[in-house]
């Protein structure tokens, strides 16, 4: 798998020299959580060199995308093919609407590998913000392009990027109620898309493990369920086990060593745990009530999972072991999929109240619910890694499942981009 | 009501099916070359009535999937969010076990469906329960647990891709599958 040959050089700094300015304090400022109302303007001119203009514009519609930055159109643009060594000319910058710049050139190394270099400047007060140089085999000049796009936001955001990361899903074609459902996986731009089951039967709830190599997901068969562990990397898989009942929504542990799910016996769903090296399982809850969709905490201490033993579904954290169940989610409606934020501040979930769908997020304890969206049929929120931006399902009436992403304000809302019809998205940590 | 509407529902549909593969088994060949020749258009064979309605008797082989399907009925529906057997499911569950004790070799699969208006993980628990109550109904009544196999589907095999209240109701089912056995 090419993510095994994967090495970059990330030089910081390496290109600072005396001619030009090092980092400098960022005159620009764009806050992720306050849902920046107004874009910031950004120029991104083609970088120099083969697949220069590529890699621009793979960075312009990642930043596009992230609904914090507007590119400003290039015939706008008071200089072109700009030189890397030389500093751009920021009194003509001034003259359009922009505030910062990436300029950049790609060369090809005498071992045959993509180099590519690129400058972030802050317009108003002609200082450099990054000077960085990545290098890779030349068909990996997407993930360099998605590094940029991470450096870039994390500079001006101070939140870590997710650029440089896949999306596990299901791929659905056919007419509703006969659908296909096909494990697929892709960059998080809907590039490099490709299918990892055939569709013969139905998939469901794919997850990435911490190290972004492995999948675990629910196959659904005439003669039962069975949960799978997928490896990306050598493309095995095998199951979690033999069960009597039904077996579903798995998720991994932080660490990536267990796996929490839920098994059904005799009409009655709980949460279980197991432990990959020793396949030992641990049943983790035992009312009557179904209990699902767990989810750990990023430390690994707790989880928070759905419950409907107090009569509707409704979002419950325990801890590790199934001790200290407390229900944290108290507004009306019915609370289903929690899934808590990499960064341990949220806990997103799916929501139903006045006959409509919501993703949401709430405070791990239950307080400073925030509805962010509402339709039809708005299901299965998975985090960024970096816990400001969220993927789901929405489904129209009578409509097909489409991927869109939204932030944690609630104010940018927009189709991910991905072209086909697709549904359970899970999003990767940010790859090495 | 219900299982009456839908036992004539089906029993059309096999007649229906029937008459087409009846159709297709009788369609005139249009090679010139094969049998006599044309001669002027109409051949001079006297007129011959059509068979009558009730000429053909069609009916399930009893022991069969058809007869379970058609004269038992396979469905039965549930309440929003609800997993009780409901009253007008309790015939049909009655005659279910009737015909599987009738049956002894008959093995089964009971699936739990559920609408569009929940969340998978979610709706695969709840199908799980519907299909245990059909399960626990059907035990009830004197057949064998080891001749059950039960299976939720959550909300992924709508048999109405509907999107309104009749669809969803539809939607909200148990439906017992012959596995083996079936004559």
């Amino acid at each position: 798998m090419t993510l095994r040959h994967l090495l970059f050089a990330l030089c910081a700094l390496v290109m600072g020299t005396a001619a030009l300015p090092g980092v400098a304090a960022a005159q620009i400022e764009v806050d992720v959580n306050q849902g920046n109302i107004q874009p910031v303007p950004i120029a991104i001119p083609a970088f120099s060199g083969g697949r220069g203009g590529d890699i621009a514009q793979v960075i312009s519609a990642n930043l596009e995308q992230s609904g914090l930055f507007a590119p400003v159109n290039p015939a706008a643009f008071p200089e072109r093919n700009l030189d890397i060594a030389i500093q751009p000319n920021f009194e003509a910058w001034k003259t359009i609407d922009t505030q910062v710049l990436v300029n950049g050139q790609v060369t090809t190394e005498g071992d045959g590998r993509l180099r590519v270099d690129f400058r972030l400047w802050d317009i108003g007060s002609g200082t450099q913000l990054l000077g960085l140089q990545f290098t890779s085999t030349p068909e990996n000049w997407r993930r360099v392009a998605h590094k940029i796009s991470d450096q870039i936001y994390q500079r001006l955001t101070g939140e870590s990027g997710y650029f440089d990361t896949r999306v596990v899903f299901i791929a659905e074609s056919g007419a509703r109620g006969k659908r296909v459902k096909r494990l697929s996986i892709m960059d998080q731009d809907g590039a490099n898309n490709s299918y990892l089951t055939d569709g013969s039967y139905i998939v469901m709830t794919p997850r990435f493990s911490a190290n972004s190599q492995e999948i675990t997901y629910m196959a659904l068969r005439p003669t039962g369920s069975s949960i799978y562990l997928f490896n990306i990397s050598t493309g095995r898989q095998e199951t979690l086990g033999r069960f009597a009942g039904m077996v579903f929504a798995p998720r991994f542990s932080p660490s990536g060593d267990r796996v929490v799910f839920s098994v059904e016996k005799n009409g009655n769903s709980d949460l279980y745990l197991m432990d990959l090296r020793s396949r030992g399982q641990t049943r983790l809850t035992s009312d009557p009530g179904i209990d699902t969709s767990g989810s750990f905490s990023p430390n690994g201490g707790q989880i928070v999972f759905n419950s409907d033993r107090a009569g509707s579904p409704q979002l419950y954290v325990m801890n590790a072991d199934g001790s200290g169940v407390r229900r944290i989610s108290r507004g009306g409606g019915r609370y289903t999929t929690p899934v808590w934020s990499p960064k341990g501040d949220f806990i997103a979930f799916t929501k139903q109240s006045g006959g409509e769908f919501h993703i949401g997020v709430m405070k791990p304890d239950g307080s400073d619910e925030r509805i962010l969206t509402t339709s039809y049929l708005d299901e299965g929120p998975t985090w960024a890694p970096n816990g400001r931006v969220l993927m789901f399902f929405r489904e129209g009436r009578g409509g097909e499942p489409r991927l869109w992403n939204v932030d944690i304000t609630g104010r940018i809302l927009r189709p991910a981009p991905y072209r086909g019809s697709g549904s359970d998205p899970a999003w990767s940590p940010l790859l090495d | 009501m219900r299982f009456n509407t839908q036992s004539v529902m089906r029993l059309a549909l096999v007649v229906v099916a029937a008459a087409s593969l009846a159709a297709c088994a009788t369609k005139p060949k249009t090679n010139p070359d094969a049998g006599q020749p044309p001669q002027g258009g109409i051949p001079d064979v006297p007129y011959r009535p059509p068979a009558g309605p009730g000429a053909v008797d069609t009916r399930p082989i009893p022991g069969s999937t058809q007869d379970f399907i058609i004269n038992v009925g396979d469905f039965v529906y549930f309440d929003l969010d609800s997993y009780d057997v409901r009253s007008d499911a309790m015939p049909v569950l009655d005659a279910q076990a009737a015909w599987l004790r009738r049956y002894p070799n008959v093995s089964i699969r009971i699936e739990g469906n559920c609408d569009e208006r929940g969340t998978r993980e979610y709706n695969l628990a709840l199908g799980s329960r519907r299909s245990n109550a059909v399960k626990d109904y059907l035990v009830s009544r004197g057949v064998s647990p080891s001749r059950i196999m039960t299976l939720s589907n959550g909300k992924e095999r709508p048999i109405n891709p509907g999107t309104d209240e009749e669809a969803y109701q539809q939607n909200r089912n148990g439906q017992t599958i012959i596995t083996s056995g079936g004559m």
